[in-house]
C-alpha cells in the first residue's frame, strides 16, 4: 500500500485524534471519489463479467450436471469425468490433438526462427519479406482449409498430380488417418510462421549490435554467435511463443472442422476413422450437435488442465534450458 | 567474398519461403479462373484462364454471397469500434490513474487472458439462447468485446506513448477525466487505435466457431460459415468454391496490404513489451 509520510512514525493509536496531519500529498479520497476512473473501466468488465468470467465457472458447474437444454438438469457429480476417463474417443481425440500440435508446433517455430535470422541478416527487401512472410497469417482459417482440402484432394488434388508427373501413385491424403494430421498440422505451420517469425525478428533487433561486434572480434563464428548470443538473449521471447504456440496450437478446431466437419459419408466428425477429430471438435460434436451439454463442458475442462499441465511442462523446459 | 554469398543464400532461401507463403493465393487465382475440368485434368493447368466470371455466378447461386458479406461487414464494423473504443478507455485509465483495486482488476484480466476462450463458448451459448438471440446477428457482437487482449496492449502503448505532462497541463488547464482521454489521450493513440481497429476487424471478419454454433438461421450467416457450406458435398465443384475463397479473401489481403507497416509494428510491440 501507499507508503507512510515520515511524520506519522509513531503508532496511529496514540496520535491525538483531530491533529490535522502534515503531509505533502493530498489527503486520501474515497473510493467513490474515482468513479470516473471506475465508469471508464466498466463496460469492459460488464461484458467481462457476463460473458468470460460467468460463461467459465458455469461450464464448470455444467460438468457436474447432466443436461440437454431443455430438460431439467440433474446433479451427477463426478460421473461425467468418470465416464470421460473411460471414453476412447475423448482419448483418441487428445492424442490426436496432440500429434497436431506437436507436427505443426516444431516445424513452424523452428522455420520462424530460421527466416527470422536470414531476414535479420540481409540488408535490402526486409520490410518486403516481413510483410511477404506474415500475410498467410491474416487470412481466415476456412479458406486456407478449403484450399487445403482442394490441393490435397486425394482423386485430382494438385500435389497428387504433381507427384503423378513424376511416377508417384495417387497419396491418400485425407483419408490416411496419419496424413490426414499430416495436412492439418502443414495448413497451420503454414499460418503460423510467419507471425512467429515477426516476433524473433522484432526480438533480434533488439539485441544491441555491440554484443556480436565483441563476439566476432573474439573469433566467434556466424554459428557459434547464433547459440551462444543469439538464442539466449531470444529466450523470453522463445518461451512467450512456446507457450502462445501451445495454448493456440491445442486449440485446432476450424481446420478439421471445415476439411472433415461435413463428411456427408461419415455421421461422426473428424474425417475417416475419426484420425482429426480434436477434442475441441469432439467438445463441438458433444455439446452442439447432441446436445449433451454436461458432457461438453466436462470434455473442455478436462481439455484445460491438459492445456495448464503443458504449458507448464514446456515452460520447465525452457526453463531448464537457461541453466545449462 | 563469403559474406556476399552468405547474403545471397539468405536471398534464396528467403525468397523460397515467400513463395510457398504466397502460393496458395496465387493457386487460388489458377483455380478460381479455370474449369473444374481443367484443373482435373492431367497435367493440370498451371496457368490463370478466363472462367471466373461464370465460376463467381456459380457461388452467387449457390450461397447468399453478398448477403453474408453485409452481415459480415455489419457485425466487424460494430463490433470494431465498441472494441477499440471500450478497451482505449479502459487502458486510459489504468495506464495514469491510481485507483483503489487497480492491479487486481488488471491481474484479473490478464489471468483470464490466457484461458482458452472455448471453456465459456457452452454458456455463453445458453445465455444467447435465454435472452432469444440464437440466430440473430447481435449475438456475434458481446462476446467478442470481452477483448482482454485489446485493453492490455492498449495499456502498454498509453504508458510509454501518452506523456504525463500534457495530462498535467490538461488537468491544470480545467480537463476532467474524459476530456484528458478524448482531447489529449486519443489524438496521441492514433498509431494504435488503427493497429487494435485492424486487429478486431481481422478477427472478427475471420471468426468461425462462434457464428458457426450461434448462426442457425440459414439464410443469416456470416461470409465464413457461408463459405464452409461451399465445401459440403462429395461431387465439389473446386473451380466455384475457389471463386468463393477469392472473393472473401481479397478484402481482407487487400486491408492488409494497405496497413501492413503499422499492424506488423503494433503486433510486435504488445509481444515484446509484454
Amino acid at each position: 500500500m501507499a507508503s507512510v509520510p515520515a511524520t506519522r512514525s509513531r503508532p496511529a493509536r496514540f496520535r491525538p485524534r483531530r491533529t490535522p496531519v502534515p503531509s505533502a500529498r493530498p489527503p486520501r479520497r474515497g473510493v467513490l471519489s474515482y468513479w470516473r476512473q471506475y465508469l471508464a473501466i466498466s463496460p469492459f468488465y460488464l461484458v467481462f463479467a457476463v460473458f468470460s468470467l460467468f460463461p467459465v465457472f458455469f461450464s464448470l458447474f455444467l460438468a457436474f450436471q447432466r443436461w440437454d437444454g431443455l430438460s431439467d438438469m440433474t446433479f451427477v457429480g463426478l460421473q461425467q469425468f468418470q465416464f470421460l476417463v473411460k471414453d476412447p474417443v475423448f482419448w483418441q481425440s487428445v492424442g490426436n490433438t496432440l500429434v497436431i500440435w506437436v507436427l505443426s508446433t516444431v516445424p513452424t517455430l523452428f522455420g520462424a526462427l530460421v527466416l527470422a535470422a536470414l531476414v535479420h541478416s540481409v540488408r535490402r527487401f526486409k520490410g518486403f519479406y516481413r510483410i511477404a512472410l506474415f500475410v498467410p497469417n491474416v487470412t481466415s482459417i476456412v479458406a486456407v482449409s478449403i484450399f487445403f482440402a482442394a490441393v490435397f484432394s486425394n482423386n485430382f488434388g494438385l500435389v497428387n498430380a504433381i507427384l503423378g508427373l513424376v511416377g508417384i501413385g495417387p497419396i491418400a491424403w485425407l483419408t490416411n488417418p496419419w496424413l490426414i494430421k499430416v495436412v492439418i498440422a502443414l495448413l497451420m505451420t503454414w499460418m503460423w510462421t510467419g507471425y512467429n517469425m515477426i516476433i524473433y525478428l522484432a526480438g533480434l533487433q533488439a539485441i544491441p549490435p555491440e554484443v556480436h561486434e565483441a563476439a566476432r572480434i573474439d573469433g566467434a563464428g556466424p554459428v557459434r554467435a547464433f547459440f551462444g548470443i543469439t538464442l539466449p538473449m531470444l529466450r523470453p521471447i522463445i518461451l512467450f511463443t512456446v507457450v502462445i504456440s501451445t495454448i493456440n496450437g491445442l486449440q485446432s478446431f476450424s481446420e478439421p472442422q471445415v476439411l472433415f466437419g461435413t463428411n456427408a459419408a461419415n455421421a461422426s466428425l473428424g474425417g475417416p476413422g475419426q484420425a482429426g477429430l480434436t477434442t475441441l471438435l469432439y467438445f463441438y460434436q458433444e455439446a452442439f450437435m447432441n446436445n449433451d451439454y454436461g458432457y461438453g463442458a466436462a470434455i473442455v475442462w478436462a481439455f484445460f488442465l491438459l492445456i495448464i499441465v503443458l504449458v507448464v511442462v514446456n515452460w520447465r523446459l525452457v526453463q531448464r534450458g537457461r541453466k545449462e | 567474398m563469403t559474406r556476399r554469398w552468405g547474403g545471397i543464400g539468405a536471398h534464396v532461401v528467403l525468397v523460397a519461403a515467400v513463395l510457398i507463403s504466397v502460393f496458395p493465393f496465387v493457386w487460388t487465382v489458377v483455380m478460381a479462373t479455370n474449369t473444374t475440368t481443367d484443373i482435373y485434368h492431367s497435367p493440370p493447368k498451371f496457368t490463370p484462364g478466363s472462367h471466373l466470371l461464370e465460376n463467381v455466378g456459380n457461388v452467387l447461386a449457390d450461397i447468399d454471397f453478398f448477403g453474408s458479406m453485409l452481415n459480415t461487414l455489419i457485425v466487424a464494423t460494430v463490433t470494431t469500434a465498441l472494441v477499440v473504443f471500450i478497451d482505449s478507455l479502459a487502458a486510459f485509465a489504468f495506464a495514469k490513474f491510481d485507483f483503489p483495486g487497480r492491479r487486481v482488476l488488471f491481474g484479473l484480466l490478464l489471468v483470464f487472458m490466457m484461458l482458452p476462450l472455448q471453456l465459456g463458448t457452452l454458456p455463453q451459448f445458453i445465455i444467447m439462447s435465454q435472452i432469444g438471440w440464437v440466430g440473430t446477428l447481435q449475438a456475434l457482437v458481446p462476446p467478442a468485446l470481452a477483448n482482454a487482449f485489446g485493453i492490455f496492449w492498449m495499456r502498454q502503448y498509453i504508458s510509454g506513448g501518452v506523456p504525463d505532462e500534457l495530462l498535467d497541463a490538461a488537468r491544470i488547464d480545467g480537463c476532467g477525466f474524459f476530456r484528458q482521454y478524448w482531447n489529449v489521450a486519443v489524438p496521441l493513440m492514433r498509431p494504435a487505435l488503427s493497429f487494435l481497429s485492424i486487429y478486431a476487424f481481422v478477427n472478427s471478419w475471420n471468426d468461425y466457431i462462434w457464428p458457426l454454433i450461434v448462426l442457425t438461421d440459414p439464410s443469416r450467416l456470416t461470409l465464413q460459415v457461408a463459405l464452409a457450406q461451399l465445401n459440403v458435398g462429395h461431387n465439389t465443384d473446386y473451380s466455384m468454391v475457389m471463386a468463393g475463397v477469392l472473393l472473401a479473401t481479397v478484402p481482407m489481403v487487400a486491408v492488409f496490404a494497405l496497413f501492413a507497416r503499422g499492424f506488423i509494428a503494433g503486433a510486435t510491440e504488445g509481444a515484446l513489451r509484454g
